[in-house]
């Protein structure tokens, strides 16, 4: 199924004319409402009238995640608030969020794109879709909502967690589609397995998961443990959300809905565009957004891009399943953490060494987050009841910050191996 | 009447305890009295020692995180009742013990307490007539 034939078909050179047109567009936008993207583009000595089309894309300013906390809440915004019709927000370093606004054309471009990943994955108006993605600030749960609705099908609202639940009305219900992490699809498998539900009695047919990386490998195993077939949804909240990109029913790659967001991908090191082909990290320019337009926001994924023709009919380009990152962010359980949250949560507390390591494991299909912390002669105490309170307090710190339970495991001093260069912050097991 | 313990933070693992019990021996030094509190993932060794401070020096040299408290010994008979007393002359005047260690041998028993208020605790029990283990009687003068 193609949702919007017109665009996911496009001639290339017809796709290409498109862009450039909304291209100068957006960049007349930022340049007369957002200050901040008028002073860079004065200091680069770039005016709106020098974008003439889409080759002219490499002239443009980057966008970073910093840039958006250096504009919190509402900085970055290319409208007045009242055109804002909701916001969104993911987790921050610093206790503040990365936050995103919408335009009610946003979004009803976020229900398209959404609604052209839902065909793309299989699913039509006949379908009961259980949106098992986190309802909220995240843009998930929210995203795939409006999506679903748009398409026709019937929507289970039911939000993330509450596993019997899901299993419940999976079966009562007839849910034939599932949308939620790879990890979480995961532990419904094992949770329908210890509760005696055979997959071959239900109807699901198809999965649209997303919000962190997974492999080829986790596919083929939720494929076989669900009896469905897994798609990958790649988005982030800074672009739209959810929905910037879909797998069809050949798996060959994430289709970019490029009507809307541009992609490219660039040389970490140079940041020029990366050789045709070859692994960059992925930078999206959005050319249909009003409340929060991105001029080449980098993302710090790597991928590649591949703009042949896909056997599905679409011409829409295709990036890789994203694999690695070209910063230090982990995605655990589909929340994006930075060590240098914990550290600076660490500092704060200030009794204990900065010196911590994060070890992420998997154990059965849940993320886990250990993180190991030096005891400090100073603030070590010979009753336990202190330790385990520091360490309580540590834990509750940490959580709050990144909104997902972790354990934390008190040290000896000098246990974490120091490095004069890059410290190692993070054993991550489930790579291996 | 107040003596120094040595409180080490050792991870639960094989051959933590050795390591601390090799750097004695290496520096001579005795330890009198020890009791390890421990949790799933690390343990709290505290000791009395003949020389502390030299403890001390050795263990922070050898990357040990250890910790000095002001803790109170006390000699009782080695009869039902007597820790009895001991603990109840304490809590009339509302000393709290956060925890206590200890053994009997020839009809005698010795506790040492970790109390919130060590002098106060001394006092108390030295007007009770307590018989009470003195820094020196462990220390290597």
């Amino acid at each position: 199924m193609i949702w919007n034939e017109y665009y996911e078909c496009m001639d290339r050179e017809k796709m290409r004319e498109v862009q450039g047109k909304r291209l100068c567009d957006t960049v007349d936008r930022v340049y007369h409402n957002v200050p901040f993207y008028r002073k860079k583009m004065q200091t680069m000595g770039l005016e709106p009238g020098d974008i003439k089309g889409i080759d002219d894309i490499t002239k443009l300013p980057f966008t970073t995640k910093q840039d958006l906390r250096d504009n919190y809440p509402f900085g970055l915004f290319a409208v007045p608030k009242s055109e804002v019709v909701r916001v969104h927000a993911s987790s921050g370093t610093t206790g503040k969020p990365t936050v995103v606004g919408y335009s009610r054309k946003d979004i009803y471009t976020f229900s398209e794109v959404v609604a052209r990943s839902l065909n793309s994955s299989g699913a039509t108006r006949n379908d009961i879709v259980q949106i098992a993605y986190g309802y909220g600030l995240f843009t998930g749960g929210l995203g795939l909502h409006y999506g679903a609705e748009k398409i026709g099908a019937t929507v289970i609202p039911i939000s993330g967690g509450n596993t019997q639940k899901q299993l419940q009305l999976m079966q009562d219900f007839g849910s034939t589609v599932i949308a939620c992490t790879p990890s979480y699809a995961l532990y419904l498998s094992e949770a329908m397995e210890e509760a005696g539900i055979s997959p071959e009695t239900l109807s699901l047919k198809a999965g649209i998961f997303g919000a962190e990386p997974w492999t080829e490998e986790m596919r083929q195993n939720i494929e076989q443990s669900l009896n469905i077939k897994a798609y990958d949804i790649y988005g982030l909240s800074e672009i739209i959300g959810p929905g910037v990109a879909n797998e069809c029913d050949y798996q060959c790659g994430l289709h970019i809905w490029e009507d809307h967001f541009v992609p490219e991908t660039i040389d970490t090191d140079t940041l020029q565009p990366s050789k045709k082909g070859c692994i960059g990290e992925l930078v999206f320019t959005t050319i249909t957004k009003e409340a929060l337009p991105l001029l080449r926001y980098r993302t710090r994924d790597l991928t590649r891009l591949d703009d042949t023709k896909c056997e599905c009919g679409r011409t829409a380009v295709r990036m890789e399943k994203c694999t690695g990152r070209s910063d230090d962010m982990l995605i655990i359980r589909g929340v994006n953490v930075f060590p240098s949250q914990v550290e600076s949560v660490l500092l704060e507390i200030g009794e204990t060494k900065p010196h911590y390591l994060l070890i992420v494991d998997r154990e059965g299909a849940l993320d886990t987050l250990e993180i190991w912390v030096e005891v400090d002669d100073y603030y070590f105490s010979d009753e336990i009841g202190k330790l385990e309170g520091l360490s309580n307090r540590i834990k509750h710190a940490v959580e709050s910050v990144l909104g997902i339970s972790i354990k934390i495991k008190l040290v000896e001093p000098k246990t974490i191996q120091r490095s004069e260069g890059k410290a190692q912050r993070i054993i991550d097991k489930r790579k291996a | 009447m107040i003596i120094t313990q040595l409180s080490v933070f050792l991870e639960n693992r094989s051959g933590r305890l050795t390591e601390v019990t090799d750097i004695f021996s290496e520096n001579q030094i005795n330890i009198s009295a020890l009791s390890i509190a421990e949790t799933a993932d690390y343990g709290v060794l505290r000791m009395i020692v003949d020389k502390p401070e030299i403890a001390v020096r050795v263990l922070k040299k050898n990357d040990l995180s250890v910790h000095t408290t002001e803790v109170v010994a006390v000699i009782t008979p080695d009869i039902p009742g007597a820790l009895n007393k001991v603990i109840k002359y304490l809590s009339e005047e509302e000393i709290n013990i956060a925890y206590m260690y200890g053994y009997s041998h020839e009809n005698k028993a010795s506790i040492i307490m970790k109390v919130n208020n060590p002098q106060k605790a001394v006092e108390i029990l030295q007007n009770k007539k307590i018989e009470l283990i003195s820094a020196s009687d462990f220390y290597e003068i």
